[in-house]
């Protein structure tokens, strides 16, 4: 971006990047820095609602995503280094407030200036960053998200980042637009069929002989990660965008320190 | 057909048993969706098309009550007979009736979900009559004495093995080898054709029924329709009333979605338009002709916030797609439709009582709804459904309260904070040195199959804090 004033980016963290992975949080800042942005980091933040949303708690749902609202209602943008929680505040808030017309119109203001991380970089920024200094020690694949994939549109940017900024180029795996059994909820209420879709996944990756598996959604990750760590099958699982901020001391999701 | 939804787990359990059949319906979920990625490409508009009979079928629901009167109007004056039918009872005792007016003895069957939603078969054959499924898929699974397990392909569970071991079992035809697909095939047409030749009554489904004409409009990838039609004396139709369509251009722009999105193909080997009995010039036809209409909830749901399952045509793409489906099978969703579609309308054609586990069968991951020729946001009416669910208290109480725990802590973001500091704390030093933990307290569904990952450390809120604090003291 090349206007003097940058514009103000409000980071909605995630709750499973702050509790779980704060690196992801560091990460996306350092890039959307990078990327010539002003990020604030609200710290009213805390779920966007989903899990209750989608056991159908609505009503239960709606005062939180009041708290959403208000707390990014003065940025730019609003950016999460997760499709699902983009996903939420982008579609599935203004459905949640059809009957409040007051909430709904603000619901859609918020949607129209939410983004996923790995989109906002390229969509709305065009951001280009200078040529790779170095080539890449490891090999990755990938993984799509399906609120990222089918609700926020995320399929090349992550890919195109990842090859402009680091000089990966992706071992596809087949599949790839197949659930991993995450589900939010469902992987708890239907275990055994989430083992099988994750089993699957796993197989997947493992079958690109990948040494990293990349994504952009800290739930499916954990869900693979945790899955191969069950199996002690050899998978680093990584956020997206700790590889493209090269915040990558810390050991991958669910590995031990070394 | 009896109902056992509330098993889904149980059955979805003893299909995963099966290796065999895991990996037969896994290779179908890989191949099917890469066929109809095919044809819906080759086909160039599938969005416009798509949102044309949204349309169209928008328009006619708003319109039921015109169109379906339109259409019996134009049934009688081809000769025929429209049945209304509120239930399942209604309805086959109206298909009863017609057969034993003509002192009928055999009966045979088209491909009819509807007939399977009312147990048809079953009410005929109580009542003495022969009834021979004459659909090659729907005749496998009479043999096998099972319910179809996909709404398209009934016998989908069936490798060609097993069906070839079914006709060893069950045709007395003596020794022989029946290697190939094309023999059994060959052996079916053989027993069935005998079977045409003698039904004093055929009944056979629809895909459409066209209100400007009074056609019906059926489509069958083996030309078993149009014998049912033409060879026995009585000819009837069994829809539903959510089939029908204004004018024949609809019936056929819902064609061009319909068989590309069910079986890949361009165009069905069959695609016939049935308007009524023999007529005087005709060579030959059925004596008489009768359409039997289902409702069966379904004003119910018209009108409702799910009325846009009135637009399912039964392709069954939302079946081939679902990783649930494919991994559970059709047969533990325990009634007569599977799937993201099955998971809808079963609770809404028969109680959410006797089936609310089926809209929990979905991780909401949206892939029925964007291969959907009928645009029906699916996942969307699955979580309305989960929220009736929730309501009516038949979801787990400890799911109810540990998620309005989770909602309420979230709207106090101080104490939400020094909670989850705590725990993640906790977690972090019990799971650092193995970074995930093999179990953990109240999340059995989690680490039953997978490890969970130990938190980092400290919160992101945490670490922000601290550096907003060295970072104003610099």
């Amino acid at each position: 971006m090349s206007e003097a004033q940058p514009r103000t980016v409000g980071l909605f963290v995630t709750c499973l990047a702050d509790l779980f992975r704060p690196s992801v949080a560091f990460s996306s800042i350092a890039l959307l820095e990078q990327a010539g942005c002003a990020v604030e980091v609200p710290q009213q933040q805390t779920c966007c609602g989903q899990p209750g949303y989608n056991t159908g708690a609505f009503a239960d749902t709606r005062p939180l995503a009041q708290q959403v609202i208000e707390t990014f209602s003065d940025y730019d943008w609003v950016v999460a280094p997760s499709g699902s929680c983009a996903g939420m505040i982008k579609h599935h808030y203004p459905a949640l407030f059809k009957d409040l017309p007051e909430w709904e119109i603000r619901a859609q203001e918020l949607a129209a200036r939410t983004w996923e991380l790995t989109s906002f970089l390229v969509d709305v920024l065009d951001y280009q960053a200078g040529q790779p200094t170095t080539s890449p020690e490891k090999t990755y694949t990938y993984h799509d998200g399906c609120a990222g994939l089918r609700e926020m549109g995320v399929k090349q940017q992550p890919r195109q980042l990842l090859k402009s900024m680091q000089g990966i180029e992706l071992m596809e795996l087949e599949q790839t637009e197949v659930c991993c059994g995450f589900g939010g909820t469902f992987c708890a209420k239907m275990p055994e069929i989430s083992e099988k879709m994750v089993s699957d996944k796993l197989d997947c990756a493992l079958a690109t002989g990948a040494d990293v598996l990349l994504g952009g959604d800290l739930g499916c990750l954990m869900n693979i990660s945790g899955r191969a760590r069950r199996l002690g099958q050899e998978l680093e699982v990584r956020h997206v965008a700790e590889v493209l901020a090269q915040d990558l001391d810390g050991p991958g999701i669910g590995e031990g320190e070394a | 057909m009896k109902q056992d939804s509330l098993q889904f787990l149980n059955k979805a359990h003893d299909h995963m048993a099966r290796p065999e059949l895991r990996q037969h319906m896994d290779r179908l979920g890989v191949t099917l969706p890469l066929a109809r990625e095919q044809a819906i490409a080759q086909l160039g508009n599938f969005e416009q098309l798509r949102e044309h009979v949204k349309n169209i079928k928008n328009h006619t629901l708003e319109n039921l009550d015109y169109y379906l009167t339109r259409y019996e109007e134009q049934v009688i004056q081809r000769g025929g007979k429209v049945h209304w039918a509120r239930n399942a009872d209604e309805f086959n005792g109206i298909v009863l009736d017609i057969c034993k007016k003509h002192d009928a003895q055999r009966v045979g069957k088209g491909k009819s979900m509807v007939t399977e939603e009312t147990d048809l078969t079953a009410h005929l054959q109580h009542h003495g009559l022969e009834v021979t499924e004459t659909d090659l898929g729907e005749y496998i699974i009479q043999l096998a004495e099972e319910p179809p397990s996909h709404i398209v392909s009934p016998a989908f569970h069936k490798s060609v093995n097993d069906i070839r071991e079914l006709f060893l079992e069950k045709h007395d035809l003596g020794e022989r080898e029946l290697a190939d697909p094309d023999s059994l095939v060959q052996e079916a047409r053989q027993i069935l054709r005998a079977k045409f030749l003698a039904a004093d009554v055929g009944i056979i489904g629809a895909n459409a029924l066209i209100a400007e004409d009074g056609r019906s409009m059926l489509v069958t990838n083996e030309g078993n329709g149009d014998l049912l039609s033409t060879l026995p004396k009585v000819h009837i139709v069994c829809a539903t009333i959510d089939k029908v369509l204004p004018r024949p251009e609809d019936a056929t722009a819902l064609l061009r979605l319909l068989v590309r999105s069910a079986t890949a193909a361009v165009m069905s080997a069959y695609t016939s338009f049935y308007c009524g009995p023999r007529g005087e010039v005709d060579l030959d036809g059925p004596e008489e002709f009768h359409v039997v209409l289902l409702d069966n909830r379904r004003s119910d749901i018209l009108g409702s916030q799910y009325e846009e399952m009135l637009r399912c045509m039964r392709c069954g793409a939302c079946l081939n797609h679902c990783p649930i489906y494919i991994g559970a099978g059709g047969h533990a969703y325990g009634w007569v439709y599977p799937g993201p579609m099955g998971s809808v309308l079963t609770p809404l054609l028969t109680g959410l009582e006797q089936s609310h586990t089926l809209p929990n069968a979905c991780t909401a991951c949206g892939r029925c709804a964007e291969v959907c020729p009928a645009a029906i946001p699916l996942p969307d009416l699955l979580r309305d459904l989960r929220a009736e669910e929730r309501e009516r208290g038949l979801s787990p109480l400890h799911w109810r309260l540990g998620l309005k725990l989770h909602a309420w802590l979230a709207r106090l973001p101080r104490l939400y904070q020094v909670l989850t500091g705590l725990i993640v704390r906790l977690l972090h030093l019990c799971g650092r040195r193995r970074g995930a933990l093999r179990s953990l307290l109240l999340s059995n569904g989690w680490t039953q199959v997978r490890d969970f990952p130990a938190p980092q450390g400290k919160t992101f809120k945490q670490q922000w804090k601290q550096r907003q604090r060295e970072q104003s003291r610099e």
